[in-house]
């Protein structure tokens, strides 16, 4: 803290000496070795705790005269501009701070508060009441890629595919991680496939390690990551007809369209589908409240795997 | 998170640099107040307190330290040694307040768009340099492609409801029995978790507090009757997630094969072991229709071992199904009607 006050209230560096000569702490036994070199220890380590919380340590000469480099922090690099929030926009931004769930987001975001709130402005916590956002992010991985992207350096990790088998593992250029209806994401190049992949956080096992150099990953120009989440999570094109009967599977009729077809055995509805086994399950879980008309390729499905459940030989 | 917040050496110094400024923007702050504000204990603030007395300039002399007066309870600064501004925002601690903005003003209706972007944009303007660069995060609380009709309007009827303590009139579809029902309800907030939005609201039909998922509400009515939440009504504790055990529910244990792992992802088990490529799960069931839809809907992938009358139900609802279909060794699918 006594450092911090004397590096702001200095123009010009201040030498390792002068500064344990100014600051109290740091003062006491000059000349005997053992103190000098406690004295270097601790100055180098509250120097790189500063950095760690983002104080502008500006290193320097003040002329040819100086026989070693000067530390000082120049005030325009160190202070908060202005900034100058609305109730409304300052309860926005208390609402926003509570989103996170995760440890590293959330005292981030902690930080950032006690920041806002020492340049006179008043977040109060209880100002949008009512509304409660909150995302969690429990995955092991996620704070492994978040990082990884943040700093542009390719990783590698054991990844478990959906329908599959044992891991694999995974070399890929991070580009971002998004989180799609409460399921987090990475998106990137994958090297051996050579193509834009996107892996669930939650399929990946074990430490995600990283394999190249900082700063190496190129991001696309534009890139819209959650469109590419989106993409591959659903994207729904082609309809199904099926038929509902009378005062069964609300929770179909719900998402489909009807068609107004509608007779004593039921009516019919058009069902959006992606996948024509996803569609199947769904429909096999409405059991004998609804009918696979067509496409044939999702009756035949439901058709099998009715069959088996039911322990129909041939199925 | 509070007790934990603030130990380190590392957490202090940040508290300390945002401490003079915080105190001198406000002159006469109870002390007690400004702990909370700051996240931390009273006591802690006190120490915290006690050693900015012992820093200022270099020269360390009576006018040279920092000087705080406290009148009672309260505190007020007299002389900050030059600390007058916060530190700027980390790049971690701007992309968490950008990236939340973001997400909420890509809710519609949710909150005041406007208001949030241009909170976005005085945070990114203040944050400077630290904010540069690709984001890198993106949030999508939903998935606007996929909205059902007039969502949007729902959710502002909700909103409306809960600032002006209405009570509001739901018709909601019941996934577990399959069926729609209306009900009145009274407003106690709203939850946007684990990538749904839930109304929490005390049901007067079934005389308790509920989550209604907001995307099986089919209708709102926001009524002229005040809201009328029973004292003793409590809002859930969301720290273990949304979904707490209850004694009063069953439970169901399943063979997945390696198809059917996402379940375990999906759905709270009480017990989740490897077995083979697959897994064994233990479930908690809150109504046996749900279960059989799901054991129905996973086919060949999910084995019932418990309980064996949720075994024959499913064989029986797939015999009957099946019947439906007793034609298809003809090729033909008829019409109704």
């Amino acid at each position: 803290m006594n450092l911090v006050i004397c590096l702001l209230a200095t123009r010009q560096y201040l030498s390792a000496e002068r500064i344990r000569a100014t600051v109290p702490g740091y003062g006491e036994g000059r000349g005997d070795p053992a103190v000098d070199e406690a004295f270097k220890r601790m100055f180098e380590r509250d120097k790189s705790e500063l950095r760690e919380l983002g104080v502008p340590l500006e290193t320097g000469r003040n002329g040819w005269g100086d026989g070693e480099d000067g530390y000082r922090i120049a005030r325009r690099d160190y202070e908060l501009p202005d900034i100058d929030l609305t109730p409304d926009e300052a309860a926005a931004v208390g609402l926003a701070a509570r989103l996170w769930q995760s440890a590293g987001l959330s005292q981030a975001a902690h930080g950032a508060l006690q920041k806002l709130r020492a340049a006179g402005i008043d977040v109060d916590p209880r100002a949008a009441a009512g509304i409660q956002p909150r995302v969690e992010a429990s995955e092991p991985a996620f704070q492994a890629c978040l990082d990884a992207v943040r700093a542009a350096q390719p990783i590698r990790f054991d990844y478990r595919r959906p329908r599959a088998e044992a891991p694999q593992a995974r070399d890929v250029q991070p580009w971002g991680v998004v989180s799609w209806h409460g399921h987090w994401y990475l998106v990137g190049h994958d090297l051996d496939r050579a193509a834009t992949r996107c892996f669930r956080l939650s399929r990946i096992h074990g430490p995600v390690r990283r394999t190249g150099r900082a700063g190496t990953v190129v991001v696309p120009e534009g890139l819209d990551l959650a469109g590419i989440v989106a993409e591959s999570v659903q994207p729904d094109v082609q309809t199904a007809r099926v038929l509902v009967r009378p005062g069964r599977a609300q929770g179909l009729r719900r998402s489909a369209t009807p068609t107004g077809n509608a007779g004593p055995e039921g009516e019919v509805f058009e069902v959006p589908y992606a996948d024509r086994d996803s569609l199947a399950d769904l429909l096999v879980g409405f059991g004998a409240g609804v009918v696979a008309l067509d496409p044939p390729e999702v009756r035949a499905a439901v058709v099998g795997k009715l069959r088996r459940l039911a322990g129909v030989p041939g199925g | 998170m509070a007790e934990v917040r603030g130990t380190t050496t590392t957490d202090r110094l940040s508290r300390l640099l945002a401490l003079v400024p915080y105190l001198q923007a406000r002159p006469g702050i109870a002390v007690a107040e400004a702990a909370s504000d700051l996240g931390v204990s009273e006591p802690q603030l006190r120490r915290d307190l006690e050693l900015l007395w012992v820093c200022g300039l270099p020269g360390h002399g009576p006018g040279d330290l920092i000087d705080l007066s406290f009148e009672g309870d309260s505190v007020t600064v007299t002389f900050d040694a030059g600390m007058q501004r916060p530190l700027r925002l980390t790049p971690d601690e701007a992309m968490s307040l950008l990236v939340a903005l973001q997400t909420l003003a890509d809710v519609p209706g949710l909150a005041d768009r406007e208001v949030l972007e241009r909170a976005r944009a005085k945070v990114e303007l203040a944050a400077g340099g630290a904010a540069a660069g690709p984001g890198g995060i993106s949030v999508q609380l939903q998935d606007q492609r996929h909205q059902r009709p007039g969502s949007d309007q729902r959710l502002a009827s909700i909103r409306a409801a809960l600032e002006a303590a209405r009570a509001l009139g739901l018709t909601y579809y019941v996934p577990g029995r399959d069926e729609t029902t209306d009900r009145v309800v009274d407003p106690m907030r709203l939850l946007l978790v684990e990538g749904r939005s839930y109304l929490e609201a005390w049901c007067r039909r079934a005389e308790g507090v509920r989550l209604f998922r907001l995307d099986r509400i089919d209708a709102v009515t926001v009524l002229a009757e005040p809201s009328r939440v029973p004292d003793d009504a409590s809002e859930r504790d969301l720290a273990d997630g949304l979904f707490q055990p209850s004694s009063s529910y069953g439970t169901a244990r399943l063979r997945l094969g390696p198809g059917a792992r996402w379940v375990a992802d999906y759905y709270p088990c009480e017990q989740v072991t490897e077995h083979g490529d697959g897994l064994e799960i233990t479930l908690r069931v809150a109504d046996p229709r749900w279960i059989q839809r799901l054991v129905l809907g996973l086919g060949a992938e999910a084995e019932v071992l418990e309980p064996p009358e949720l075994a024959q139900a499913v064989r029986a609802e797939a015999g009957a199904a099946l019947q439906q279909y007793a034609d298809d060794g003809d090729a033909g699918h008829g019409n109704p009607g």
